[in-house]
């Protein structure tokens, strides 16, 4: 499955399948007189085409159709999608099913940030082939991942009903609020996930990171009162300020050969960087003490570079999420109605919100009927897919003497950094080196 | 996940076109992953570990359905290399939500999606595996329950046939004690003719099933399909109801064109 071998001078580093990333997907990198010559995230992952068959559909049914996109990150498709739908039918929804909202967003960050720094990205960091492998010599980090995790999934079941593909969200609102008891319930583990967070951001920021600083186009959702997750203008490092109706003025999507998701760009400065570094160098100042402090103890500060460090930033994250759920769960009061009457109109709406590894944008037309005429969907993954090549042209070089398995395994870290899910941008990885 | 010691089980994992929702369930089983790691070798999941060992395998999970050229050659190879088959989930055992194509112009999706349509290849419809290669066990979900999923790895362990019930949501509703959303509320509601294993999710929300398990064992679909039009529901609506996550399962298809003659 990894291949690296040496013709007529040509390296050509061939992994055929990108391991723990979510969804199929290789890297071909090939060197040639120890330069890079080319390098290509491939993406192979079977298209699904999302976008022509909600056509036709109700607006009623798209979050449950657009959940299905990413097992990892449903909440976050069903969010861009309502939000969507809200703008294009200038609904506002209770303000407690607002505070739900960012609070089932709280769990999929929980899960879905647990699941990447330890699963899938630590064991590039402790050279472990994978998570179970770790066990054997890391046990309790291990087994406080696994807790951590399944707190984020009970909180997420706990309003959804399920981990994975939740029934709850609604255009309006959510179908059932839960009660204050079912929340609280909640509190004391979430209370010792924060602190298990706290520990976490500890322990990954005592891992070795290569020199590997990048001038990148930082892009993030930005709130005034909150840390970003459902709501905010679009914003990045080099001036972008914008409200999110007018994303397409702004990105484009370009479809290449090598690969069946389409890679978003900047019109004009091309390349940029969505996710968890990205929303911490922008919002720093939303983050809660406890968060800032964990930063502050972590030696992270604004702006952080250096994106093997997004580990410790999604660590970061990981005790905001927890902070954050214990403020809405304290706040919390069930709403008269879980969601608001709906009445359809002809109408566009776009939004975007934070998915766990970046900005998910959503634009939708209905006609009368509420019947979907048009759908675009662009996940983080195809956003930062041209950016996860460039990291590689750069990061090749710096690591070139290194022997070729450790080499490519470099590489694929690299990969990872952005934890890419293929799945979604599929619409969205193999790595494969040739050396010359 | 190899592991030194006795030879045990060779479990591998595979992905067709999915969510990957299904085989997250396995590292969603917190309680359990240690010790079903303890239990078997995990040798191939490339979601979860970088080592990925040659078959045979013992037991091969196949998550996805399959939509090209390139998977239908690669599910006969898998097939060949486990001595038990199972498919996990909605896109493997009834061809998923991307199935919606094998009614309409793959070409025209394709076009839709994206720019350069020559640098896709597609098959114009998503089918389920066993469409391809025999397989022994179906798990049924949108996503499948992470119970059933442990259910199915035990009994393939012991060598016994999983018990997992083939009965409608309605009866999971019964013991839940919900209020019937269709009886009590007017909700169209797929429960009767869906298998249970979510644990009557939709309804304890007050919304309808949705149909994520797929068709129950002979499932009465004209009758539900008849109070459907007694709700108010159009032959539109209808069809849609059945053209969910299982829409390519013979009997939600059946259905689903029934309402499509004029």
């Amino acid at each position: 499955m990894r291949t690296v071998g040496t013709l007529k001078g040509v390296t050509n580093i061939k992994v055929d399948m990108l391991a723990r990333v979510e969804g199929e997907g290789g890297l071909h990198i090939k060197i040639k007189g120890g330069r890079v010559a080319d390098v290509k995230l491939k993406i192979f992952e079977p298209p699904r085409m999302f976008e022509a068959f909600l056509r036709g559909r109700h607006y009623t049914e798209v979050p449950d159709i657009t959940a299905r996109i990413c097992g990892i990150c449903p909440i976050a498709y069903q969010m861009s999608a309502v939000h969507a739908i809200e703008r294009a039918l200038g609904i506002t929804v209770d303000p407690q099913a607002r505070l739900l909202r960012r609070l089932f967003y709280c769990g999929e960050w929980i899960e879905s940030h647990a699941l990447h720094v330890y699963m899938l990205h630590a064991p590039d960091f402790l050279g472990y082939q994978d998570v179970i492998e770790m066990a054997r010599d890391h046990k309790p980090a291990v087994e406080q991942a696994l807790r951590l995790k399944k707190i984020g999934n009970h909180l997420v079941s706990a309003m959804g009903g399920r981990e994975i593909h939740p029934v709850s969200a609604a255009v309006g609102g959510f179908h059932r609020a839960p009660a204050r008891r079912e929340l609280k319930a909640l509190v004391e583990d979430l209370k010792w996930a924060r602190d298990a967070s706290i520990a976490t951001a500890r322990l990954v920021a005592g891992f070795e990171f290569p020199d590997f600083e990048q001038d990148y186009e930082f892009v993030s959702l930005s709130h005034p009162d909150e840390y970003p997750l459902n709501e905010g203008r679009l914003i990045s490092s080099k001036g972008l300020d914008i409200d999110v109706a007018d994303y397409e003025d702004h990105f484009v999507e370009q479809h290449v050969k090598h690969s069946n998701s389409l890679h978003s760009v900047l019109r004009a400065r091309g390349s940029y960087l969505v996710g968890p570094l990205a929303r911490f160098n922008l919002n720093y100042d939303k983050l809660p003490d406890v968060a800032r402090q964990a930063a502050s103890d972590c030696r992270l500060s604004v702006p952080c570079r250096n994106q093997f460090k997004s580990i410790v930033a999604r660590a970061v994250e990981l005790v905001f999420a927890c902070d954050e759920a214990l403020h809405l769960i304290e706040i919390y009061e069930p709403p008269e109605a879980p969601k608001v009457e709906v009445e359809p109109q002809a109408a566009t709406g776009q939004a975007a919100t934070e998915a766990p590894r970046g900005t998910l944008y959503h634009r939708y037309s209905l006609d009368d009927h509420g019947t979907v005429t048009a759908a675009k969907i662009v996940p983080p993954t195809s956003q930062n897919q041209k950016r996860i090549e460039e990291d590689l042209w750069r990061f090749v070089p710096q690591v070139l003497d290194l022997p070729e398995e450790e080499l490519t395994w470099k590489c694929e870290q690299a990969v990872r950094n952005y934890d890419p899910c293929i799945s979604c941008a599929t619409h969205f990885l193999r790595v494969k080196l040739e050396r010359d | 996940m190899s592991s030194n010691g006795k030879r045990r089980p060779k479990i591998a994992v595979f992905k067709f076109a999915s969510c990957d929702g299904c085989q997250l369930s396995l590292l969603d089983a917190e309680d359990e992953l240690l010790s079903v790691a303890g239990a078997v070798d995990i040798v191939y999941f490339p979601e979860a570990t970088r080592t990925m060992l040659k078959g045979p395998y013992d037991i091969g999970l196949v998550e996805g359905s399959i939509t090209t050229h390139h998977d239908a050659e690669r599910i006969q190879q898998v097939r060949r290399q486990c001595h038990t088959l199972a498919t996990i989930g909605a896109c493997a055992t009834a061809g998923g939500i991307q199935a919606l194509r094998n009614w309409r112009d793959v070409n025209e999706f394709v076009r839709y999606v994206y720019a350069s349509p020559d640098y896709i290849s597609t098959l114009k419809m998503s089918t389920p595996i066993a469409e391809h290669v025999p397989v022994e066990f179906e798990l049924r979900g949108c996503p499948i329950n992470k119970r059933q999923l442990l259910e199915l790895l035990s009994a393939a362990l012991a060598g016994r046939k999983p018990a997992i019930p083939t009965y409608s949501v309605c009866l999971e509703c019964k013991r839940k004690a919900n209020v019937c959303v269709a009886v009590a509320g007017g909700t169209p509601c797929l429960g009767p003719v869906t298998q249970a294993g979510c644990g009557a999710l939709c309804p304890a929300f007050g919304r309808g099933c949705y149909g994520c398990f797929g068709p129950m064992e002979s499932p009465n679909t004209a009758s539900l399909s008849e109070q459907f039009r007694l709700l108010g529901q159009s032959d539109q609506q209808i069809e849609r109801a059945y053209r969910g996550f299982n829409a390519w399962a013979w009997q939600f298809r059946q259905a689903s064109e029934r309402r499509e003659q004029p």
